[in-house]
């Protein structure tokens, strides 16, 4: 721990490893970024991509990187951050390393609206528009089922779980009533993809971050720290332990359902980003912006694989993670169970 | 009961979970500068009383007063500045190490733009060396002993520097020798640093050596209040936990003693009814 004091007698505390560790990724994020944006069909050298982002481009460059390229990395960044945040707020409340949205189906939820989207016809625009409005649904189910006993921990896990089952079979059925070609359409869009994403995807989920960042992170962060420790532990410090359950699941419900609007219901970010972030910080916590900046990282790194693990074939996003993650999952699992943690 | 004034009190409380109803109508006031220990059988309403007094249960009917107000006109952070809670459990993050758990009971002190004062420095030294976990400051929580992390929890709950701590079965899980350390700190702490204490206890006798005020429940309602020397007779124990026994001095601190008293060998080889 580093302490900065001013005469005044404000103080700062940090951990100068989580500092390293945000700023490495946000590096490496970076880099992953100017090779995303410079490669692809009409590659370009990096000192073209900088020349054209500081609006010398030809026109033709202009078009790729300003309407083609850029959304879809700022995309993978912000969608990459949501899951990643909604992740550790959802594994720090339930207090369990598997409490991640997508395990809890407020992934699913989001997907369902989708579904009906596309088995009723309708724009991307009405797509995302519903997945957020099914997402959203979905928590506020949650929270009516949990909520008479308080948002404890099993019980929020194990309502979460059972929901998951139940939204995944509908969203079975949904897919077995849409037409051959929106069916496609409709799969791809579950496993997650980046491809063809525009500003209009990107900037919703740009003002819910940029709203929900620092309500999080400075306001509920510290707090949220505390209830690490149990509820009545939390209560005793002054935590209003109800009413930042409430506030967390609300905020990490919005983010996980306009992530899922943006680009899919990425799997495995919102799980795997918060242990990574916790293993390379080396600190207890919910090291919340630390795990953004490695979910960031993470979906750039995979969208980037995707587009040029194959030549002639793009693999979606949402794939990568679910491939890298799964294996993730199953190490955890054996590592967990051997500290007897799980 | 003692003269004097009483910082927390609660008057009329009926105390319930959902629509389980635990006691009704209970009146408590705690002896500023005691060392409060409530007794009573498992169920009597004991945890409930100290979860109502921590403002962790809001009463139905009735109210807890801490310093003349109700408490939960308060909000939950100036409530932590006046009054400590060591809960029943606790769950110490991950590879946590002491000095950063005890830091923790700061956290109603500090905000946003002070995150770490000189203050916050000095008082969790203090706590670590007044708890005497000082020489493990930097092991990790999940590497210690039973009695040595009860003491780490007890030094968090003493970084939050509140005139008022409420203790929650203090000595659950630890062996003999561990309870009577964590006693004994707990009655130094009570003597060296004026703070009130309550606490939550299992063993009457521990109580009764301890305990500058006893309050004895059962069901839901306090059979009797007073200093351990009126209160813990034969008849009350009787009354309080349906068992015959001896009262006799405490032959190390002339403290009342039980001793319960022996069954007929046939009773006690007799398989006890579930």
């Amino acid at each position: 721990m580093t302490v900065l004091r001013t005469p005044g007698g404000l103080s700062l505390r940090f951990r100068p490893r989580a500092l390293v560790v945000g700023a490495g990724c946000a590096l490496l994020a970076a880099g992953l970024g100017v090779l995303a944006v410079a490669g692809g069909d009409y590659p370009m050298s990096p000192a073209d991509v900088l020349r054209t982002l500081t609006g010398g481009g030809t026109p033709a460059e202009e078009f790729i990187i300003h309407e083609l390229r850029l959304p879809r990395l700022v995309t993978a960044l912000l969608v990459g951050a949501a899951l990643a945040l909604a992740g550790a707020v959802f594994q720090s409340l339930v207090r369990n390393p598997l409490g991640s949205p997508d395990m809890l189906g407020f992934t699913q939820g989001a997907s369902t609206g989708a579904l009906v989207v596309v088995v009723l016809g309708g724009s991307s625009l009405a797509l995302s528009g519903a997945a957020v409005a099914s997402g959203l649904a979905t928590g506020l189910l949650v929270y009516a089922l949990v909520a008479r006993t308080g948002v404890h921990g099993y019980r929020l896990v194990l309502v979460g779980i059972g929901l998951n089952a139940i939204l995944t079979g509908i969203n079975g059925y949904l897919l077995t009533r849409a037409p051959l070609m929106d069916a496609a359409r409709a799969v791809l869009w579950l496993t997650g993809s980046l491809d063809g994403r525009g500003w209009s995807d990107a900037t919703p989920l740009l003002v819910v971050l940029a709203v929900l960042t620092p309500l999080v992170l400075l306001g509920c962060g510290p707090a949220l720290r505390m209830m690490e420790m149990g509820d009545d532990t939390a209560a005793a410090l002054g935590v209003p332990v109800r009413r930042l359950r409430l506030v967390l699941l609300g905020a990490a419900v919005l983010l996980v359902a306009f992530a899922a609007a943006a680009a899919g219901p990425v799997s495995f970010v919102a799980l795997t980003a918060p242990h990574l972030a916790r293993r390379l910080t080396r600190s207890p916590g919910p090291n919340l912006l630390p795990a953004m900046c490695v979910g960031a990282t993470l979906l750039v790194g995979a969208d980037l694989l995707g587009q040029r693990v194959f030549a002639d074939h793009q693999l979606p996003a949402g794939a990568i993670t679910g491939a890298v993650g799964g294996a993730y999952l199953v190490w955890l699992l054996a590592v967990e169970r051997r500290a007897g943690r799980l | 009961m003692e003269a004097g004034t009483s910082r927390l009190s609660g008057t009329g409380m009926t105390l319930a979970y959902d629509r389980r109803t635990i006691a009704e109508g209970l009146t408590v006031a705690v002896p500023d500068r005691s060392f409060t220990v409530v007794i009573g059988p498992n169920a009597c309403g004991k945890s409930t009383l100290l979860r109502a007094l921590s403002r962790m249960l809001k009463p139905t009917a009735g109210a807890v007063l801490l310093d003349g107000e109700d408490i939960h006109r308060r909000s939950a952070r100036q409530v932590a500045r006046t009054l400590g809670l060591l809960p029943q459990s606790s769950i110490a993050p991950d590879g946590i190490t002491v000095s950063e758990l005890v830091a923790r009971g700061r956290y109603p002190h500090q905000g946003l733009l002070r995150q770490w004062s000189r203050e916050d420095e000095r008082v969790v030294e203090e706590s670590m060396a007044a708890t005497g976990v000082d020489d493990l400051a930097d092991r990790a929580v999940d590497e210690l002993s039973g009695g040595q992390r009860q003491r780490v929890w007890l030094a968090m709950a003493l970084a939050q520097q509140t005139p008022l701590l409420l203790l929650d079965e203090p000595t659950t899980y630890l062996d003999i020798a561990h309870q009577i350390e964590i006693l004994d700190l707990c009655a130094r702490l009570h003597e060296e640093q004026g703070r009130t204490l309550v606490a939550v206890l299992h063993d009457l006798n521990h109580a009764a050596r301890y305990a500058t005020h006893l309050i004895a429940m059962r069901d839901g309602r306090v059979v009797a209040a007073g200093p351990p020397g009126e209160v813990v007779t034969a008849e009350l124990v009787a009354e309080v936990f349906g068992l015959p026994c001896r009262v006799i001095d405490d032959p190390e601190t002339g403290t009342p003693l039980v001793v319960p008293s022996a069954r007929r060998r046939a009773t006690t080889l007799a398989p006890e009814p579930a």
